[in-house]
């Protein structure tokens, strides 16, 4: 467990009517969320909605011009030696020392919170599971990308922080690396460490996450479980395979996706598939192929914050 | 305001600094030392051995060249008044070098993050970053002593002189660096402060003549340079006999350092440049 006489009632992130301007760009327009301990929470959005805006007034590395932020009930701005204590953050950018290796930086990362050798366990823990045990006495400047991504999640964690922030760390790494990293968050999860995600892939936040928020333009638009957000609003879809015919006019409307003759449309509701159906009837259009199938986290994103 | 109320304020001072210096977390400031200290130590042959170098260069060729012909102390051989100026000069540079390339290359390079991701008070991320770039000043002005000791019969008369503007000295830089590395942006803004501030002050400072062998105005000008006090005092320490008082030098470079550690500390707490 990350800390044993923590308050379990205190939010792991309480953000209360948050805004951030950057000049005239309203970056972040009056945001509330509240984050328990030991989630897995996802905060996903388009390039520019405003979450690494967020994680970095949560980081204490930009001042929200308006609203308050705690980490563990701490205030990021007036108690920010308690706030930044318990949280671990992995940056975006790829990011590191030159001048140490991978052993020496996540030592110095944990010193710098106060701890000293009777972490070194816990660093030898984290350097095992994320795979990094061959390239400890390796300087950073020579490990590859991915290596380099496994060594910056690794400093976020070297201090044990109960609240764990990942910005994008699968992206651009391979599959073997996104296997381990996941099985070791899952493991720091279980273990009662709240975990906060970014990533572009939706498939990993709806595999992991128990809750998700989605942003757009500086705001939350949608927040609750990644189940009731499915059930609510992705509905199914049906992939058709026409051949040659085309789509009847009718059914554009629901049209997600159409490429090649194979068309896929968003059904809101199980009756519209007989509506599909008779105007495939009436246009007198013969199905090569049909099937029905879940929509996805995707769709629930795309049909919010997608533009449409 | 009565005697309690300033007892009470001056408490209340130190109970601040007390609590920006974390003691709760004094590892977290000495690990950050640490790190600026091997930062650099991992690069000895340029940040130690080269400074060293080019001094002893200095020396050989000054010495050569001036000896038979300029004596500013009575009884103090050239090659002799030259070397206190060379340490000083060394050590002032070095250790300006230490704290403004560290953070000059760690927010060109991204991983300032790593430190402004911890729970470090502004006070502990300033006395790491000045407490190493001391260590360096210090090592760089020895390293030359050491090395010219061999040539020249250089006495020591007021020692206590000389570690005290050598520290004052190098304290003054590296809160110059700091702030220098905190402002630039860039790897040429930091080249542009090295070459256009810090070079000429160096040199313009008293390293290599008298500012009394100088013309009237020059000599005026002399006294507007922080850097004179610090080469003047430090000298003084060595031959106990200066350009001017070292009481006046301790004054002038302790009220710099004391202006600029403000400036520095004033720039870390708002997080100009480094938090958004």
């Amino acid at each position: 467990m990350p800390d044993k006489q923590i308050d379990k009632k205190v939010p792991a992130i309480q953000i209360d009517n948050v805004h951030k301007h950057f000049g005239g760009l309203h970056a972040l327009n009056g945001i509330d969320l509240t984050i328990g301990q030991g989630e897995f929470f996802a905060l996903l959005g388009p390039n520019g909605a405003g979450k690494s805006t967020l994680i970095n007034i949560l980081a204490g590395l930009l001042k929200a011009t308006q609203g308050n932020v705690s980490v563990m009930g701490h205030d990021v701005v007036s108690d920010y030696q308690a706030a930044r204590m318990s949280l671990g953050v992995v940056p975006q950018e790829l990011v590191f020392d030159p001048f140490f290796n991978v052993r020496e930086m996540l030592r110095f990362q944990a010193g710098y919170f106060g701890k000293g050798k009777e972490n070194d366990a816990w660093i030898d823990e984290v350097i095992e599971n994320l795979g990094l045990t061959d390239k400890a006495h390796t300087n950073m400047r020579k490990l590859s990308g991915g290596m380099k991504r496994r060594a910056l999640i690794a400093q976020a964690l070297a201090h044990k922080p109960p609240v764990i922030v990942l910005d994008e760390p699968t992206a651009g790494v391979d599959v073997e690396l996104r296997q381990m990293l996941w099985g070791f968050i899952k493991k720091l999860n279980a273990d009662g460490h709240t975990i906060i995600l970014t990533t572009h892939y939706l498939e990993e936040a709806e595999t992991l996450c128990e809750r998700v928020a989605m942003m757009k333009q500086g705001k939350i638009v949608a927040l609750d479980t990644t189940s009731n957000l499915l059930k609510k609003l992705a509905g199914k879809n049906l992939r058709l395979t026409l051949g040659d015919a085309m789509l009847p006019a009718a059914l554009l409307p629901m049209l997600k996706s159409g490429e090649s003759g194979i068309y896929t449309l968003a059904l809101n509701e199980p009756n519209q598939l007989e509506f599909v159906l008779s105007e495939l009837r009436k246009a007198k259009v013969a199905i090569e192929d049909m099937q029905l199938f879940e929509a996805d986290l995707e769709d629930v994103f795309m049909s919010l914050v997608g533009g449409k | 305001m009565s005697l309690k109320e300033l007892k009470n304020s001056w408490l209340v001072s130190l109970m601040d600094i007390a609590n920006l210096m974390n003691v709760n977390n004094w590892r977290g400031a000495y690990t950050l030392f640490k790190k600026e200290t091997l930062r650099f130590w991992r690069v000895a042959f340029q940040t130690i051995a080269s400074p060293v170098l080019t001094a002893l260069l200095y020396l050989l060729i000054f010495s050569h060249v001036l000896e038979a012909h300029v004596q500013v102390y009575k009884n103090v051989p050239y090659t002799a008044f030259l070397i206190p100026g060379l340490i000083m000069m060394s050590l002032l540079q070095n250790s300006f070098a230490n704290s403004s390339s560290s953070l000059i290359q760690s927010k060109v390079m991204g991983n300032i993050i790593f430190i402004l991701l911890t729970p470090l008070t502004y006070l502990q991320f300033f006395v790491a970053f000045l407490a190493a770039s001391i260590v360096r000043g210090f090592m760089v002005g020895l390293s030359i002593y050491l090395v010219a000791i061999w040539f020249v019969d250089l006495p020591i008369t007021h020692p206590i002189w000389i570690l005290t503007f050598a520290l004052l000295g190098s304290a003054l830089l590296g809160t110059f660096g700091i702030i220098a590395g905190i402002w630039a942006d860039k790897f040429d803004q930091m080249a542009a402060f090295q070459n256009f501030v810090i070079m000429p002050l160096t040199f313009l400072s008293g390293v290599f003549y008298s500012i009394h062998s100088l013309p009237p105005f020059w000599q005026v000008v002399s006294k507007f340079n922080p850097f004179f006090y610090m080469i003047d005092g430090f000298r003084y320490g060595f031959f106990g006999q200066g350009d001017i008082s070292p009481w006046i030098s301790l004054g002038v470079v302790t009220a710099f350092l004391f202006g600029l550690a403000w400036v520095a500390l004033k720039m870390l707490k708002s997080g100009y440049r480094l938090r958004g």
